[in-house]
């Protein structure tokens, strides 16, 4: 399995309801000092109602829990852009 | 005093900090760049820390915000966001309401 479709599979066990796109944007950052730790950079779309009543700190929050670990070890950065509807 | 004591000595002497890659001037890194453009863009005096330059502060801050990330904005010791919520807060025009205001209420104390 490739890193974005375990970022993808995590971010559906978090969300299961969600839908979401999400791209591989490190290209764009090669050669960069967070490129050279080997993680990625990715853009995320995710709607979910579990964001509802929730504040942009607290649906980012929601994300990077739902990834766990991941944040540490494959994922550099993350532009996220999470809605209820 | 540890990074964790350090960092809350940061964020709540001053009404808005920035923890980013780099300095202003020079920022290390897109997202710290763009989140220092908003900041610039309100007209505020703010602090910054190159999170480089701080090894502890760069490791523990993470575990002090729950928040991954950088580049983070404080503002009133709370934590705004990092690089999305304080660009999707300027382009409302909120950022710039919440900056003055959390300068003027320093000034007023």
């Amino acid at each position: 399995m490739t890193r974005i479709e375990r970022i993808r599979e995590s971010l559906l066990r978090g969300f299961p309801d969600a839908t979401l796109s999400l791209e591989d944007e490190s290209h764009l950052h090669a050669g960069h000092a967070g490129a050279s730790t080997g993680r990625g950079h990715f853009r995320l779309k995710i709607v979910s109602p579990a964001f509802k009543g929730l504040n942009p700190i607290a649906r980012h929050r929601a994300v990077y829990a739902a990834l766990g670990d991941m944040m540490q070890t494959d994922i550099h950065a993350l532009s996220i852009d999470a809605r209820d509807i | 005093m540890d990074a964790l004591e350090r960092i809350n000595k940061q964020v709540t002497e001053n009404p808005i900090i920035i923890y980013m890659k780099g300095t202003p001037d020079f920022p290390q890194c897109g997202f710290s760049s763009r989140t220092i453009q908003a900041l610039n863009a309100c007209g505020v005096e703010y602090a910054y820390v190159n999170i480089f330059e701080d090894e502890e502060v760069y490791r523990a801050l993470p575990k002090f915000a729950n928040w991954p990330t950088f580049p983070q904005v404080y503002v009133k010791g709370e934590l705004l966001g990092g690089c999305d919520i304080t660009l999707d807060l300027f382009q409302t025009g909120e950022l710039q309401k919440m900056l003055k205001e959390a300068v003027g209420a320093k000034k007023a104390a």
